[in-house]
């Protein structure tokens, strides 16, 4: 078996009293993309950054490419790319010279450089933009500049924290689009979100997090069957009296619910034969929608809160 | 597939070429650099000079006033060069540009970040030093050939000055807190026997000076301008030596626990 590129076992952080990361658990194999999706706060860039080994564990056991990071941090740094949050991309250079000096702080050689930073601008699709400051690129075009960037060492592991946060639609589809490129080229990738979408896009596996804790782990899919069904029927109230009795009706079905006020979210295998279960007791919500079951719900099922909130 | 040499110690070379690639489209603000020292010696040193005469010089005669001003004016530029650059410029890219935050996601380390920084600062004051010290010999300003060791000298004060500047700057808040910089540096620039003999100050007063940092980077030029090579001038260069370690020192842990919390 080979080894994996991240372990964790027990892994804590603390800033003071403040537990950003309570412990977890974490293993990541070559070639898979996993994710960390949670809320804000939840410890996924803390975790992150000890990945990148920036930080250093407050507890637990990290590995990242077989390594130690508190004694081998610049030789793991070597080999991994960061895509970092908040933008770090040098405003003072141009587009090319961002990948160029970047090279440098690897110590690569120049003309090796020069000819992967032709080809990653070419990759992110900004060719066009190679000589223009970075201040006059959209936050999309920053963006994959900034995955760019982090490509420009082969990266054996490429972290990206929130790497959509912040954009819009198309430019998040572009985003993807170049995430699933370098997936389908064997790059492993790990990525936190708090984007339910983003997560089941692009994760093979991911967990959960929640307070600094892992409150489940799987696939995607694997997740949502575990902990929701395969249908979620959304229903809307005018008051909370109707909702209990609508929760009434469904629970002697065996259906599970999640209540909220003025609101029902709940978790079956047939959304259609719930709803017209419903109307045959007389009850008609203000507004429904049968729709397939994503991560949200799963992560709604868990916490009891939405991600988005 | 790119060789990477992943057990290469990293250097702090490729900061330096950062800054070096950064100011390539930022000349005017480099050359200002320039500007500021050679305007203060018209002025004051050719401009008051001619209205003092002359003053006591470091052997005791009475020299030129535009003789005696010239290497104090060297030595405060050499002060002001190396803290602009580790202190507002450094300020910048730590807290705004994340520019350091960036280097940390490939092998560099707070130690290249410090290195890498002083160095810039370092090179771009002797630059300006070294315009300076052929400014004056161009003006007849010099009275020795010692005066060529000014130019370490200048690098020495920057040496100081950028490692105490940057440590400095690792509390900073914001920008706000820059007025303590300029707290600080002016009556430095002022009183460091930077333009009158130290014998004006009352004793008490005099030690003071004595004892502060500037004005062991104006005796030292001073001395070396004039030719007149005296056992202080170890003590001024032992000064500043230690300065600019302690200070470097200071910043590169600080920066470790602020970039690697």
């Amino acid at each position: 078996m080979t080894t994996p590129l991240v372990e964790a076992e027990g892994l804590v952080k603390r800033f003071g009293d403040l537990v950003a990361v309570a412990g977890i658990d974490v293993r990541v194999e070559a070639g898979e993309a996993f994710g960390f999706l949670g809320p804000n706060g939840a410890g996924k860039t803390s975790t992150m950054r000890m990945i990148a080994c920036v930080s250093p564990p407050s507890a637990g056991r990290l590995r990242v490419l077989g390594m130690d990071p508190l004694r081998d941090g610049p030789r793991i740094r070597a080999r991994l790319g960061v895509v970092h949050q908040e933008d770090t991309l040098d405003l003072e250079l141009t587009v090319r010279e961002n990948l160029l000096i970047f090279g440098r702080y690897f110590s690569l050689p120049r003309p090796v450089i020069r000819a992967r930073a032709d080809e990653l601008l070419a990759f992110v699709q900004l060719t066009d933009r190679a000589d223009d400051r970075v201040d006059a690129l959209s936050g999309g075009m920053r963006r994959r500049l900034a995955i760019a960037r982090a490509l420009i060492n082969e990266p054996e592991l490429l972290l990206l924290d929130e790497p959509t946060t912040g954009l819009d639609p198309q430019a998040r589809h572009l985003v993807w689009d170049r995430l699933h490129e370098l997936k389908a080229t064997g790059t492993t990738l790990v990525l936190t979100t708090h984007y339910m979408d983003e997560a089941e896009q692009l994760c093979d596996r991911l967990v959960i997090m929640d307070g600094g804790r892992i409150v489940a782990e799987g696939s995607p899919r694997d997740l949502i069957e575990r902990h929701v069904g395969r249908e979620v029927v959304d229903l809307r109230f005018t008051d909370d009296t109707e909702r209990d009795a609508a929760l009434t009706r469904i629970g002697t079905d065996g259906v599970r619910a999640e209540v909220l006020p003025r609101r029902l979210v709940a978790y079956t295998d047939d959304g259609d034969r719930l709803v017209a279960g419903l109307g045959t007791a007389g009850l008609h919500p203000a507004a429904m929608v049968v729709r397939r079951a994503g991560l949200e719900d799963v992560f709604l099922t868990l916490t009891g809160r939405s991600l988005e909130e | 597939m790119i060789p990477i040499p992943p057990d290469r110690r990293p250097t702090a070379g490729p900061v330096f070429e950062r800054n070096l690639l950064a100011y390539r489209r930022m000349w005017g603000a480099f050359a200002s650099g320039f500007a500021e020292p050679f305007l203060y010696l018209l002025s004051i040193g050719l401009g008051v000079g001619a209205l003092v005469g002359t003053v006591v010089g470091p052997a005791g005669a009475r020299v030129p006033y535009e003789d005696f001003v010239a290497p104090g004016l060297l030595a405060a530029a050499a002060m002001n060069g190396a803290v602009f650059d580790t202190t507002f410029n450094f300020f910048y890219k730590f807290k705004y540009a994340k520019t350091f935050d960036a280097m940390l996601a490939t092998p560099l380390g707070p130690r290249q970040v410090a290195v890498g920084e002083l160095v810039w600062a370092q090179a771009r004051g002797g630059l300006y030093a070294a315009a300076f010290l052929a400014t004056m010999a161009g003006l007849g300003l010099v009275r020795s050939g010692w005066a060529v060791l000014c130019l370490p000298a200048a690098w020495l004060i920057g040496f100081a000055f950028a490692g105490a500047g940057m440590a400095a700057t690792t509390w900073m808040r914001s920008f706000v807190d820059f007025d303590w910089v300029t707290i600080v540096l002016l009556p430095l620039f002022l009183f460091s026997a930077t333009f009158f003999p130290i014998d004006r100050y009352p004793d008490a007063l005099g030690w003071v000076v004595r004892v502060s940092p500037l004005y062991q980077g104006v005796a030292l030029c001073r001395g070396l301008a004039f030719g007149e090579l005296h056992w202080t001038l170890v003590g001024h260069t032992a000064y500043l030596v230690v300065m600019g370690t302690a200070g470097v020192t200071v910043a590169r842990a600080r920066l470790a626990r602020l970039l690697l919390p």
